[in-house]
């Protein structure tokens, strides 16, 4: 059988991604915050996986508001890499895992989880800059990819209910394949922050910290905590969270911290970053 | 569940991307997807009011794209996603663009991010603020 061995969470800020590419991760600006992922590096060297399912969004690159889909699977052998509107990232192309990922997609439908089916997709930085930071340059990805886009760009979003359970049935698809795989699931986006507005910029510490420590050991209780918080105490692209509480749905109840970062700022966001195992 | 977006109202200087804005916006965020091409971004660059004409969007979503007034954008259905594929073109970072929002300048807010971003303290309600 197949079984998830780890999750990752981390955020996902684009400008990441551009420090990347250009050389420019050992600036006094950015040091402090690839420092943080130094240890993630090593740790996911050490402890390689062959699939990661990459829970992510979409930021307006590859669907705009033709299709908007609330839960997708990417079945695919290959992703592109999207032009955001500065061209391409010069990162390698993502390969896929079409087998676990077609039996992922068609339990997860049978188990009432309506995906949208994508045999087609470009992945953004929403997906490319976790990778970076866990893979650093690589010429070819060290990992096969499922990437599960989830809308939290259009109100309403699915619930954090919705998003804990998806999280637990994907931990049961993943037992029931036939074929012996270690597999990893990432949670991306978030922490606090806000790109918007004249609130533009806001960080909540206090909030993130409670949110890191509540999902780590009592997951249930954000079952319920509505967007409008996480708008409101997060910032209004703070509700990007909710892609954790599927990461973590499919860790089982109890979990090992392995790791936990949490830097501000990156451009205009709190960076938060966490590894964990699950404990059965 | 019946949808309650009016409680998105009271978070000061925050607009909440709804369906019903999406709805409103729908042309103006196609124009914004269509700058994912550099033949695009050309021809935008070239003549903007021509680029603009060729979409169905309201004389005032095209006049706040002519004057980069983000905000307005997002009052008229645009989404901070796709209106940066205006400002990507342009070589602006987000924290460039996002500060033109506020009552700061770009270096006033990138000072404020390195300090440890806004203060979540006076943000939290209009009501509170009484702005409502």
């Amino acid at each position: 059988m197949a079984k998830i061995v780890a999750g990752i969470s981390t955020s996902h800020v684009p400008a990441v991604g551009h420090a990347v590419d250009s050389g420019r991760t050992q600036d006094d600006y950015w040091k402090p915050m690839f420092a943080g992922y130094e240890f993630s590096k090593q740790w996911v060297k050490d402890n390689p996986a062959d699939v990661d399912i990459i829970v992510y969004n979409d930021h307006a690159s590859y669907f705009g508001m033709d299709i908007m889909p609330t839960f997708a699977m990417g079945i695919a052998e290959k992703y592109e890499i999207c032009d955001e509107g500065y061209g391409p990232r010069p990162v390698p192309v993502v390969e896929g895992h079409p087998e676990l990922a077609t039996h992922l997609a068609a339990s997860l439908i049978l188990d009432d989880f309506d995906m949208t089916v994508l045999n087609r997709l470009e992945v953004d930085h929403g997906l490319t800059v976790p990778m970076s930071l866990m893979y650093g340059q690589p010429e070819k990805w060290p990992t096969k990819v499922i990437p599960l886009p989830v809308n939290v760009v259009m109100n309403p979003q699915p619930s954090g209910e919705r998003c804990l359970a998806l999280g637990k049935a994907i931990r049961d698809a993943v037992q029931q394949f036939d074929g012996d795989l270690t597999v990893r699931i990432w949670g991306t986006g978030g922490m606090s922050h806000q790109i918007q507005g004249a609130r533009a910029g806001l960080i909540n510490t206090p909030w993130d910290t409670k949110f890191l420590d509540d999902l780590i050991n009592d997951p249930e209780t954000l079952k319920y905590k509505p967007h409008l918080e996480y708008m409101i105490e997060a910032g209004s692209e703070g509700v990007e969270l909710i892609m954790w509480l599927i990461m973590r749905g499919a860790l089982g109840d109890k979990v090992n911290e392995v790791y936990r970062f949490y830097h501000v700022p990156a451009s205009n966001t709190a960076v938060g970053h966490l590894i964990l195992t699950p404990q059965d | 569940m019946k949808p309650n977006f009016e409680q998105y109202k009271d978070i000061p200087g925050t607009t909440i991307y709804t369906i019903e804005l999406a709805r409103q916006g729908f042309q103006l965020n196609e124009f914004c997807m269509s700058l994912r091409t550099e033949e695009n971004r050309k021809r935008f660059h070239a003549d903007e009011r021509a680029y603009l004409d060729e979409w169905d969007m309201s004389e005032d979503q095209k006049q706040a794209v002519l004057t980069r007034d983000f905000q307005k954008m997002l009052d008229l259905g645009g989404n901070v996603y796709f209106l940066s594929k205006i400002f990507a073109a342009e070589g602006m970072s987000y924290v460039q663009a996002v500060s033109t929002m506020t009552d700061m300048n770009v270096e006033q807010y990138q000072a404020m991010m390195v300090a440890g971003g806004r203060n979540i303290e006076g943000w939290r309600s209009k009501k509170e603020r009484g702005e409502a």
